[in-house]
């Protein structure tokens, strides 16, 4: 997981901090109830151009609700929401004529070959022949499909129709790109790659993305900011940096053959040692930026005469911030049987 | 308009290809009809004939314009209810994520729905005059278009009202069982309207399918039990009403 972050490049975040004319993306307590049940509950939130946003949570937390009153899929019970400056109830044709949506179970013509599933999408937002031809080529070179145009789409696989998805989704330059659990039930080469064009889409074309997700890797490695929905409501809001910040400093755990005793009382004066505890004979250190640390922390051993063995680093995950937030772990609020269900239903279309 | 005039067409297409690409389809769209043309025209179409038939008409001219009223029913029904299938298949999100109009979608499922269905129609039409009906006039073949056209629209209209209330699939052999079969044999295609007794002959004056049916009769073969031009008028109306009805379901319909 950290391999793909450097490998991607943490986002740098043009627009973050930065003023802005207006959001891509405002909710006003947005709400959404199916009869008694409130799948989305008051969400207030503020999406930038050019961001690439995650909704985090588990599954029926809310996020493919939201996802669907701001593509006007679904009308909101309560409140207003605006994509591009477009309200989502009152102007409907206009937000959709902004954005893209990949929705999170295949939305496929599996009749119809590839091409022409893009032929469709491409007359349906009123792109005429020559431009249409034109788009399906760069967006079949984009997700590397070329070869596979002309078969027809029930003969993919899950990769390949997720792919011509997202491809689908750009070919009309929307301003807002939805992805709504793009990677779900892929394997791991396969998000990789996903990985790879989302995030280029981002930068390079400077599309805003909202995407959803219940994995935490995908939300690290990916997004410029997170929000954490839990319950049809944001628990939490910023980027995924500040939000591990948040959970606290990293820990620094030593093996330790001889001296713990004195190694603790040497290093206990250091600003920078947040507690040090002896648990089982190993000593556990919580320290802020830890890796700049691990060199004075040797150099105090040596000088304390302390035998290191073994030098391990905890840093806290967005599954700790999750916790932290929900009170659960992602997997057990989500119900391992949904996503299961979710993947077969995938595999089987 | 520019946008919603190529979605229109661009739905159409779809249903083109679909259509023709499934070769079992397209045969087994006619196979039921032809069936129930070939074997009761056989059947009943040899010795005494059926009281209520004017003299002169064979059996097999009788019943051929009834056919083809049932073809269009049945197709023009499952036209407006591939609805559902969309659904089911997830399509449909990609359909009403699109910047066009929703009326713009109904008229491409309508055009799609009119195309395959009066193809099939012309095709039981074929296999009537080979089966002994006599052959109609140009002018009596153009009219019967005219009906043909009102009559899948009337039920592209009823097929999609009832799909967009659905959710799923499960409702649609109730459909099948409660719906088109009753709308079929209440209709007078397989016999005169003047046998039924007088409870079912009222219930099939309220079927738009009757003033179908006998306006195809009217049309191909010169008889009517009722006026033509009460015939086109009625089922002018239904049509108009039927597709306004789809069209408003259709409209407010919400994708989860």
């Amino acid at each position: 997981m950290n391999n793909i972050t450097s490998e991607i490049g943490r986002m740098d975040g043009p627009q973050l901090g930065q003023a802005k004319n207006e959001a891509a993306i405002s909710m006003q307590g947005l709400t959404k109830r199916f009869g008694d049940m409130t799948a989305v509950d008051h969400v207030d939130l503020e999406i930038n151009k050019g961001e690439l946003f995650g909704l985090l949570g588990a599954n029926g937390a809310g996020k493919s609700t939201i996802i669907k009153m701001l593509t006007t899929m679904l009308t909101p019970t309560e409140g207003e929401a605006r994509v591009w400056g477009h309200n989502v109830t009152q102007e409907r044709n206009a937000v959709r004529s902004s954005i893209g949506v990949v929705f999170q179970d295949p939305a496929v013509d599996g009749m119809l070959t590839g091409r022409e599933n893009l032929d469709f999408h491409g007359r349906m937002y009123g792109m005429d022949g020559p431009l249409r031809q034109k788009r399906i080529d760069e967006v079949l070179e984009l997700v590397d499909l070329v070869e596979k145009a002309d078969i027809k789409m029930e003969d993919y696989s899950g990769g390949m129709q997720r792919r011509l998805e997202i491809a689908r989704g750009l070919m009309h330059y929307p301003h807002v790109l939805f992805l709504d659990e793009p990677t779900l039930g892929l394997d791991a080469q396969t998000r990789r790659y996903l990985w790879q064009y989302i995030h280029n889409m981002n930068k390079t074309n400077g599309v805003t993305i909202v995407l959803t997700t219940h994995y935490m890797e995908e939300a690290d490695a990916l997004c410029d900011r997170v929000a954490i929905i839990d319950n049809g409501k944001i628990v939490a809001l910023d980027t995924p940096e500040n939000l591990k910040d948040m959970i606290g400093s990293d820990f620094v755990i030593l093996e330790i053959q001889s001296g713990a005793e004195a190694l603790i009382q040497y290093l206990q004066p250091f600003s920078w040692i947040k507690s040090a505890s002896i648990i089982n004979g190993t000593v556990e250190l919580k320290v802020d930026h830890a890796q700049q640390r691990i060199p004075e922390i040797m150099q105090v051993a040596n000088e304390c005469s302390a035998v290191i063995t073994s030098v391990g680093l905890h840093k806290p995950t967005l599954e700790d911030v999750f916790l932290k937030y929900t009170g659960r772990k992602i997997r057990e609020a989500g119900g391992t049987a949904n996503s299961l269900v979710a993947m077969m239903h995938r595999r089987k279309r | 308009m520019k946008q919603d005039l190529y979605a229109i067409y661009s739905i159409w297409l779809r249903e083109m290809l679909r259509f023709f690409r499934l070769k079992s389809r397209v045969f087994g769209s006619v196979a039921m009809p032809f069936f129930f043309l070939a074997f009761m025209g056989v059947g009943f179409g040899s010795g005494t004939s059926m009281p209520g038939i004017p003299s002169g008409v064979g059996y097999v001219s009788f019943l051929t314009p009834g056919i083809i009223g049932m073809t269009l029913l049945f197709s023009a029904t499952f036209a407006g209810l591939s609805v559902l299938w969309d659904r089911e298949f997830g399509f449909l999100k990609e359909i009403m994520v699109a910047p066009v109009s929703r009326i713009a979608i109904v008229l491409g499922r309508t055009a799609g729905g009119l195309t395959t269905g009066i193809l099939q129609a012309v095709i039981i039409l074929i296999c009537g005059i080979f089966l002994g009906m006599k052959m109609p006039s140009l002018a009596g073949f153009l009219l019967s278009l005219v009906f043909m056209v009102l009559i899948a629209a009337t039920f592209i209209g009823l097929g999609l009202a009832f799909a967009s209330k659905m959710k799923d699939m499960s409702g649609f052999s109730l459909i099948m069982n409660f719906l088109i079969f009753p709308l079929f044999f209440l209709s007078g295609a397989l016999f005169p309207l003047e046998r039924f007794p007088g409870l079912l002959r009222n219930l099939a004056y309220m079927n738009p399918l009757t003033y179908g049916v006998d306006g195809l009769r009217y049309s191909l073969i010169g008889t009517s039990a009722i006026s033509p031009v009460v015939d086109l008028a009625v089922l002018a109306v239904c049509c108009a009403a039927m597709l306004f009805l789809g069209a408003y379901f259709f409209e407010n319909t919400e994708v989860k």
